[in-house]
């Protein structure tokens, strides 16, 4: 017989829910999720997960592993102890919905009300555009967001804060900071990012930029540049006190 | 009625992959009020995961390419069995739908001089997929993500539509359940756009996710729409094979686009052997002029036989593996660690890079991968017209990989996403005005709907739902795979009528709330019906063609080229019947005969 694999479970909903032990048997190359999947195909069909890529491409499967924010998919069961028990809950930061899905729909308006894009007059007759590599790359690396939402989740400030009505969130800092730094783009979002959506809450612990399994550098690439260009329009004392440290 | 909500809406959408965006946000700019309906949230589709690009011929890179050279690179591709006005109106138009996404806010990797670079695939002439490294798919469904939500549209999220409702040959409106609380909901319409995407998940190897088990098909279907060329689906030639965890999971085009090559266990680059007469004289010969092609000489070479399209590659790697020329776990090698340098690989395959490293502990940069056929592309859909993308019942219009005719026999990589924009745009427009006019639907119609969504509810002992699933998976695999023959055909046809059987018998347990026991026991309906009609239109096609390959009629037959196999449900029973399509006008025909 295979080696059997010890999970735990979240089971539950938003009002009561408990964790609940299962035992899968390993197969080579296993991932979090297909033991997951195990688990439902053959003793738990109502078992409630998000997926869709099996391949870290689509950000469906997020949850915590052992108390970490990771994608379910792209994590290999093989990085945990043969006898250790493997605990899997969903994201703390969004209210559960069931077991390890959870209600992630106030990311979607956060995303809504960033201020569209609004490119400059067309450079050529042909009414295209003309952009270099060299300017793409910078908010190419924001564009690779898969929108697994894990950074929002374990950022203190709406983990333990909740201050869901009050800061957009990493997440969504690095979808302003994609159209902050296109090279077409003439919109201004500084005051939205200082008012709305609330950046100056953002004390760089850099935890988001951590989790990200897109390894975007969240914090210094994309929320540093547009604390400081807020700064610009508005004085932010932690901004001028970073750019002071760091030079 | 209790228990439902109900909606009034000018359009409604189901899907929001790429075709369902673009469709969305054309009939929202044509002041119609739109609902987007997704099983999954917005972003997820599979429209996320393409990364090779989206095929236009802006002539960016080589400047000889346009609009005819793509034609003619489509319709070979689809081994002339392409709906030639589809193939037509797509070469023409995707220049102009991939400049919007770029005003719409798309970044595209660049050429020197400023402009959309665009890379080699399989079966194009020139380079010409306009990409973003290897997420091209993830670059464009955020951008329409975001366009659609800055135009007002309502979007519907993890709502599954189970039913279209159709009254005299007219739509009027879909019904559906939401997956968190298992409430239905109906959408009142006189225009419905389905972009369901394709029927993957019928087979057990596959590059598909969970959604993809042919939704949009089976509703047309059971509304009275036909279904064409349903015995046209596409293996991938290179899907992971190890660890069994990920087997199935695409590799990209784009490997071979970049120099990528394909070696059987004895090292040999076996392509060069697999020349159909089609394209002799088209590809590279030697092992020195493709590796000089690939070096960016391309004036004096040609392209590397890697880059024949798709159908014949797949063949010829099934073929090395039946012969025992196969790797360790029974595929072939692909190798790009030989031909470029590992930065270069990890600048223009990231996520390959990173898939591999993660899930087989390969670094492609060092090593081979090990590679094999895969469930990848639905050629076959609901039959449209091809200007409007409306079916066969008026007011319900199929795009993306749901419609049929427009890659005929064979999908070019690339073509794809291409589609997604120019029929998507198209027929947002049309349903927009074909907005209002929806016939009432009988309450009648509407209870026993539900109660039919809900009967699995009423088996709590009934037959797991994920095992019936997995029993059709083996049995489409087995049967009516890459290559197929009349018994195999048979006996898969023999199996699904069984396997009906255990599906309606199937039940569960649980809430309505988030029961993907349930779901699946929904989905296994959908699956049914495409897995039949695929069965049925393959068994029907006495020849080989493109991805439709028969053992026991292993050659083209010359007059079935332009018949299509078509679909449709009598009472309770699927009709197949034959159809010609309208001839190529004399033009394009020369244009295909001698190029351009
Ligand atoms: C791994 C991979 C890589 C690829 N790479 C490329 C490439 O490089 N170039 C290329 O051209 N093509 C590529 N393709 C193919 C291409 O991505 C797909 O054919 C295309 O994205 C399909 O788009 P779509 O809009 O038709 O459907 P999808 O993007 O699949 O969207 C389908 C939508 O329908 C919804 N839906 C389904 N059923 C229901 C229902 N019952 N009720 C409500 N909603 C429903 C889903 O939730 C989803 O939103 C690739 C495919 C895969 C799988
Ligand atoms: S760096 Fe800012 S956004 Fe990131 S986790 Fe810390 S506080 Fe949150
Ligand atoms: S920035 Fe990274 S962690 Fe945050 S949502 Fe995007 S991919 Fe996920
Ligand atoms: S399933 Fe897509 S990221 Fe895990």
């Amino acid at each position: 017989m295979a080696e059997q694999r010890r999970l735990r479970l979240f089971r539950g909903t938003r009002e009561h829910g408990e964790l609940k032990e299962y035992q899968v048997a390993a197969a080579e190359g296993m991932v979090v999720l297909d033991a997951v999947h195990a688990i439902q195909a053959e003793q738990a069909p109502d078992l409630a997960v998000r997926w869709n890529c099996k391949a870290g491409k689509c950000g469906s499967c997020s949850a915590e592993i052992n108390g970490k924010p990771r994608l379910m998919c792209m994590t290999r069961m093989s990085d945990y102890q043969a006898g250790e028990t493997i605990t899997v809950t969903p994201m703390k930061a969004f209210p559960v919905i069931k077991d390890l899905v959870t209600d992630v729909s106030w990311n979607y308006e956060v995303n809504k009300r960033i201020p569209a894009f609004q490119p400059r007059a067309p450079d050529a007759p042909d009414g295209t555009w003309r952009m270099y590599q060299y300017e793409v790359e910078r908010p190419q690396e924001f564009r690779k967001c898969i929108e697994c939402f894990l950074c929002q989740d374990v950022c203190h400030v709406l983990r333990a804060h909740e201050k869901h009505a009050e800061f957009m969130g990493p997440a969504f800092l690095v979808r302003a900071a994609v159209y902050e730094m296109h090279p077409l783009d003439e919109e201004d979002r500084r005051s939205y990012l200082r008012e709305s959506g609330g950046i100056g809450y953002c004390n760089i612990t850099k935890c988001c930029t951590e989790v990200c399994p897109e390894s975007i550098t969240i914090t210094d690439n994309a929320i540093i540049p547009l604390k400081e260009r807020v700064v610009d329009a508005n004085y932010d004392p932690l901004a001028a006190l970073w750019r002071k440290l760091t030079g | 009625m209790t228990d439902i909500r109900t909606h009034d809406y000018d359009v409604v959408v189901i899907g929001a992959g790429g075709a369902g965006l673009r469709a969305a946000i054309e009939a929202s700019a044509q002041k119609a009020k739109v609902a987007l309906v997704c099983k999954s949230l917005l972003g997820k589709a599979h429209t996320v995961m393409a990364e090779g690009g989206a095929a236009a011929a802006l002539g960016n890179v080589m400047g000889e390419d346009n609009w005819r050279v793509h034609f003619r690179d489509t319709m070979r591709g689809g081994k002339m069995h392409n709906n030639w006005r589809m193939a037509q109106i797509h070469a023409q138009e995707a220049p102009d739908r991939i400049n919007e996404l770029e005003a719409w806010g798309a970044l595209f990797d660049r050429t020197p001089d400023g402009r959309i670079n665009q890379r080699p695939f399989g079966g194009h002439t020139y380079s010409r997929l306009a990409h973003v490294g290897d997420r091209t798919g993830l670059e464009m469904i955020r951008v329409l993500q975001d366009k659609a939500v800055h135009s007002g549209i309502d979007v519907h999220m993890e709502c599954t539509i189970v039913r279209l409702f159709a009254v005299g040959g007219r739509i009027a409106g879909a019904l559906g359940y939401f997956r968190e609380t298992g409430r239905f909901v109906l959408f009142k319409s006189g225009a419905i756009v389905v972009a369901t995407g394709g029927i993957g998940k019928a087979w057990q190897i596959t590059s598909n996710s969970w959604e993809y088990t042919g939704d949009g098909h089976a509703l047309a279907y059971e509304a009275g729409a036909e279904l064409i060329d349903m015995e046209f689906v596409q293996f991938h030639p290179t899907g992971m094979v190890w660890p069994p965890s990920v087997r199935g999971i695409l590799v990209t085009e784009g490997v071979r686009g970049e120099g990528g090559v394909l070696k059987n266990a004895a090292g040999e680059r076996f392509m060069f052997r697999y020349m159909p007469d089609m394209f002799k004289g088209d590809f590279a010969e030697t092992e020195a002029e493709a590796d000089a092609w690939v070096k960016g000489e391309r004036k004096k070479n040609r392209r590397p036989p890697e880059l024949l399209t798709r159908d014949v590659v797949a063949k010829a790697i099934t073929r090395e593996i039946a012969e025992g020329r196969g790797s360790p776990h029974g595929g072939v090698f692909l190798d790009i660690a030989s031909k470029q340098a590992p930065d270069y690989i990890k600048q223009k395959l990231p996520s390959m890079y990173h898939q591999f490293k993660e899930l087989a502990q390969v670094d492609i940069t060092k090593e081979p991968m090990e590679i094999g056929p895969t469930t990848h592309y639905m050629m076959g859909g609901v039959k449209v017209d091809a200007e409007t993308q409306e079916a066969t019942i008026s007011g319900l219009f199929a795009v993306g990989e749901v419609g049929g005719g427009m890659h005929g026999a064979n999908r070019l990589g690339g073509n794809s996403l291409s589609d997604l924009l120019v029929f998507g745009r198209r027929a947002g427009l049309y349903a927009a005005g074909k907005r209002g006019g929806a016939p009432g639907i009988p309450d009648a119609e509407i209870e026993a709907t539900m109660r039919a969504a809900l009967a699995p509810f009423e088996n709590a002992n009934g037959e797991n739902p994920f095992a019936v699933q997995s029993a059709l998976q083996t049995v489409m695999q087995r049967n009516a795979g890459i290559i197929r023959d009349k018994s195999g055909l048979e006996t898969a046809l023999a199996e699904l009528e069984n396997l009906k059987g255990r599906a309606r018998k199937s039940g569960i347990t649980g809430s309505r709330e988030y029961n993907p026991g349930w779901h699946t026991a929904i989905d296994l309906r959908s699956l049914l019906i495409v897995s039949e009609a695929t069965a049925r239109a393959a068994l029907e096609r006495t020849e080989s063609r493109g991805a439709h390959t028969r053992s026991d009629y292993p050659d083209s037959d010359e007059r079935q080229v332009r018949e299509q196999i078509v679909i449709k449900k009598e009472g309770d029973r699927m009709i197949v019947r034959r159809e010609a399509q309208p001839p190529l006008p004399a033009d394009l025909m020369k244009l295909i005969k001698e190029g351009s």
